[in-house]
Formats: C-alpha cells, structure tokens, sequence
C-alpha cells in the first residue's frame, strides 16, 4: 500500500523535473515579455516618461482604430501576406513539380534552389538594395539594356513601386521553403494511383486536378499556415531595405509597432499595435498549432 | 522522330523553366560574390561590366584589415554556439519528457512550445531590452544568447520531440532491463539513435542564430556585436563602398549557405511532419 502510493506521488514528478529547465527560461524570455507587452498596452508609457505612466486600458487600441497610418499598416500587412505568400506557393509549387521528374541534374537543381531560404535577412537587404540601386544597379541596366526601360528607375524610393519591390525579393526568399515541401509531399504520392489515372484517360491537368493535389492538400495547408505565420511576423527584411518608407508606403503591422516603440519611443502605443497584432495572427497559429497536435496523445 | 520531338518537348518543359527557376534562385547571391571580387573601377562602370576585368581581393583585405568585421564574426559564432547549447541543453530532457512519459498537462505545454514559437517579435522585444538592462546584461554574450533562446528552446523541443517518439520505447526497456539507469539509457540508447536528428536541429539553430538581427540589434552594444548588425552599421557608413559591402556580405552568407546544405534535405521532413506520434 505505501509503496503504491509512494509510486503515485514520485513518478509523476520526473518529467516536470526533465522540463524545469525548458520551462524556466521560454517562461522568462517568451512568457514574463509577452505579459508585459500585454500590461504596457494597457499603460500610456512614454520611455523618457517613465513616471507619468497611466493606466488608460483600452485607451491605446481605440487610439489605433482612429490612427490613419495603423489602417495603412494593416491593409499593407494583409496585401503583404496575400500577395508573397501566394506567389511563393505558385512559384514553389511549380518548382517542385519540376523536380519531381527525373532528369541529370535533378539533385544539383534542387540543392541550389534552397540557397535564399539559408541567408540572413541583411545579406537580403543588401543584395535585392544593391541589385535595385538606381545609379549601378543591375536591373536598371538589364531592363535598359532590353529596351524595357528608357532611363533608370528609382525603384525602392518610387511610392508605387518599392512596396512590389519589397514583395519580389520576399517570394525570392521564400519560395525555396514551399518548392522542397512540396516535393517531399509528391514523394509521398503513390504511383500506382497516377498510373491507374492515367489508364482510365486522364489529361495530366486532370491527373493534377484530381489526383495530386487532393494527395497534397494536406501538407500544403501546413505549409500554408506555417508561412503566412512567419511572413506576417517578420518586419527585418522591409526593416533593412526601406525602413517602411518611402512615406508610408511599405510600413506593415510589425514594422510599424517597432517603429512606435524603437524609434518614437512611444512604449504604451507600440506595445498595444503588437497586442492586435498577435490577436489577429492567433486565428492563423490556432489553425496551424490544431493540425500539428493532432496527433498528441494526453 | 519521336525522339526528337519528346526531347525537344522536355527542353521546353522541364529544362528551361527549371533553369530559369535557378537562375532567379541563384543571381542575386552570384551577383553579390562577383561585384566583392571587381576593382572598384569596374563597379563604378555605367553602363555595367558584368565581368571583371581582373579578379581582386582587395575588398576583403581592407575588410578585414581595417574595419572590425573578423571580431564581430567571433563574436556571431560565440553567440550561434551559445544558443545552440542553450537550446540543446534545454530541449532534449524536455523532449524525452515529452516522448517517454505521459502527465497531467503534457498536451498543453507541447501546444505551448509550439505556440511560443510563433509569438511575433514585436511582442517580446522590448520587454526583454528591459528586462536585460535591468539585469545589467545588455552588451553581454549571456543577454544576445537569453533572446536568441525565445526560438531555439521552443523550435528544438518540437523537432526533438518528433525525432525521440519516432525511437521505439523497446530499446528504452531493453536496457533497462540490463540495468541501466534512467539517465544511463538516455545517454546510451536515446542520444545516439537519435542523433542525426540532434545534429540537424542544432545546425538549424545555430544557422538562425548567425543570421539573426533583430534581437542582436537591440541586446548587442559595441562589445558583443555580431557581424549582422555589424554590416548593417556599415552599409550606413560606406554607403557606396559596394565591394567592401559585397564582400561582408559574402563572408557571411558562406557559412550559412554550406551549413544548409548539409542539412536540408533531413530538416524539410521534422518541419512538416507536424503531428507528434505518441
């Protein structure tokens, strides 16, 4: 009887000692941080006003609904996301079907591919800011070159064309991610089944239509998820090659939560831009982090 | 004549398309490497000279000789080695924790990992500029390594923890039976099974590290700088010095770029494979 109940008390106990360490730290830099945003949010903080903090509550978000450049930043974000996530997915998906066919230079062609998916998003900044410059850059001589263009174009300091900019160079660096996951999820397909499509008459486009893409759908929803979720966080890139500018026109959610907090030094308001921002991004994490654990037994 | 013409059809369907998917993939990076290794003459040519005249490494001798690039990229692999500890060290007694017992709360912290990873990081950084300042750790290789740790720790538990489940818990027994203790058979049956997915996860880590700017941007002064923030300094400062900005950004990107390749192939499986087998 005591060695039963002795049992009952001590084993539960060893995985939360193997988790302590784990737990510690994410608590102290992701959770304590993130429930201070949420308390700052709440706070009209100034940073060289520390004293003259007040509570206001929702104060900073209805501040937000009335704020003409949070509305810009937000419609932003979402044509951001829409709009580089769905080219990396075409783009991406296409590569890999590509690849998914045998031909000599088939591993060369999918290990050079990945290359922007391992690069640091300065070295981005830097290479897309140097290939778009407007006195040396290589586009415009390109572009000239073919007669595209008649005299260079300022292309990241052009209110209407730095955004665009900015959404090539993050389907450059994103599509590698879709173009691999996708293959190992064709990899998956079984044969017989596009062979058995094949008899039966199918078109390759119905072959595609029918039979692949429902056998993908799954892995590409993940894939989906995951990278909207890091396209709508990630705020470095644009950081590095326009700053959010020129005016407002390349400033996202993130960026301009940053820019709030960092360079306006405005603690309260920033902090309350990245509140609705994690808000908003929650649905999406919901729908990736419920797929993933599916399989989590209790 | 068939030949030709389904030969011919697969230039236009596979090896052109493809080619130039390659070729978009890869000219900004070759284009990057090339203008590092061009006299400036060469660079400041309109309209431009895509080859050099002549090769040069000028741009990394001035780099590296006068500028303080080869520090601050110790001091990136000082960090990108003390994340990937950290997180290691951290992760594989949670992720045996999480493949080999089941307890009250088990799914919820999973979950919670998962969803830590996907916190924004507007949402945490600047309480963790505070909370470091107050700590008298700003500037320090422990405060840069603290925030790289708010995605190594949680990224790592969800990659170990699928690549321990995937270990059969038999193995486990077996040398239980033999008696081994607990920790012994942690470090004799689960380490080196599980070990080529260590070593990919690590890798991951420490390239994410190396690459990382924002957190080293805040939490980093001049002592502890890493070669990120640092070229970004100097992009300010030799604004149009294209050969020495070129070539930094070539210096870094390389051990990036090798490390990836080794792994890549292995990380696309734990990225996706999702769901965690119990």
């Amino acid at each position: 009887m005591s060695q039963h109940s002795s049992r009952r008390d001590t084993v539960p106990l060893t995985p939360y000692a193997f988790l302590a360490p784990a737990l510690i730290i994410t608590g102290l830099v992701v959770l304590v941080p993130a429930l201070r945003t949420f308390w700052m949010s709440l706070q009209d903080l100034i940073l060289y006003r520390p004293d003259a903090a007040r509570f206001i509550g929702l104060g900073n978000v209805i501040r937000a609904f009335g704020d003409e450049v949070f509305w810009i930043s937000l419609r932003q974000s979402l044509l951001w996301i829409v709009l580089s996530v769905g080219l990396q997915f075409l783009l991406g998906f296409a590569t890999a079907l590509l690849l998914n066919q045998s031909f000599w230079w088939r591993s060369a062609a999918r290990a050079l591919i990945v290359i922007p998916w391992a690069l640091p998003s300065v070295i981005i900044g830097l290479m897309w800011t140097w290939m778009y410059d407007f006195n040396l850059g290589v586009l415009n001589d390109m572009l000239m070159r073919l007669g595209l263009i008649a005299r260079p174009v300022a292309w990241l300091a052009d209110p209407d064309l730095a955004f665009y900019c900015v959404v090539l160079t993050l389907v450059w660096q994103g599509f590698p991610f879709f173009a691999v996951t996708i293959l190992a999820g064709l990899q998956s397909i079984p044969a017989d089944q596009l062979e058995a499509a094949e008899i039966d008459g199918a078109t390759r486009w119905q072959r595609l239509r029918h039979v692949t893409i429902p056998g993908l759908a799954d892995i590409i929803m993940t894939a989906l998820l995951l990278r909207i979720i890091w396209v709508a966080n990630s705020l470095d890139v644009i950081l590095l090659m326009t700053g959010g500018g020129p005016g407002y026109a390349t400033h996202t959610l993130p960026l301009y939560a940053f820019q709030k907090a960092y360079s306006a030094m405005e603690y309260g308001y920033g902090a309350a831009l990245a509140v609705i921002l994690t808000a908003l991004l929650m649905v999406v994490v919901m729908g990736y982090v419920r797929r993933s654990s599916r399989g989590i037994a209790t | 004549m068939i030949d030709r013409r389904t030969s011919l059809r697969r230039t236009f369907e596979l090896h052109v398309p493809l080619a130039m998917i390659v070729a978009f993939a890869l000219f900004p990076y070759l284009w990057m490497v090339l203008t590092s290794v061009k006299p400036d003459a060469d660079i400041l040519q309109w309209p431009l000279r895509y080859w050099p005249s002549q090769l040069t490494h000028e741009h990394y001798v001035t780099l590296l000789a006068r500028t303080s690039f080869a520090a601050n990229m110790g001091n990136s692999l000082i960090v990108a080695v003390g994340a990937t500890a950290v997180g290691l060290a951290a992760a594989i007694p949670a992720a045996y924790a999480f493949s080999r017992f089941r307890f009250p709360g088990r799914r919820a912290l999973l979950v919670g990992f998962l969803t830590a990873n996907m916190f924004p990081i507007v949402l945490l950084i600047l309480p963790i500029f505070v909370l470091m300042r107050m700590l008298g750790l700003l500037d320090t290789f422990v405060g840069v390594i603290a925030g790289h740790a708010t995605f190594a720790i949680p990224f790592s538990i969800w990659m170990l923890t699928s690549y321990f489940a995937a270990i059969p818990i038999e193995l486990d027994e077996a040398a239980t039976i033999d008696g081994a203790s607990r920790l012994q058979a942690i470090r004799l049956v689960i380490l080196p099974v599980a070990m080529p997915g260590i070593v990919t996860t690590a890798i991951y880590i420490f390239i994410t590290s190396w690459n990382e700017y924002l957190f080293a941007m805040m939490l980093a002064g001049q002592d502890v700088r890493t070669v990120t923030v640092a070229l970004q300094l100097f992009i300010g400062e030799f604004s149009i010095q294209w050969g020495l900005l070129t070539a930094g950004g070539t210096l870094v990107a390389l051990p990036a770029t090798i490390l990836f390749l080794i792994i890549q192939k292995r990380l696309t499986g734990g990225l996706t494979a999702g769901a965690v087998k119990s």
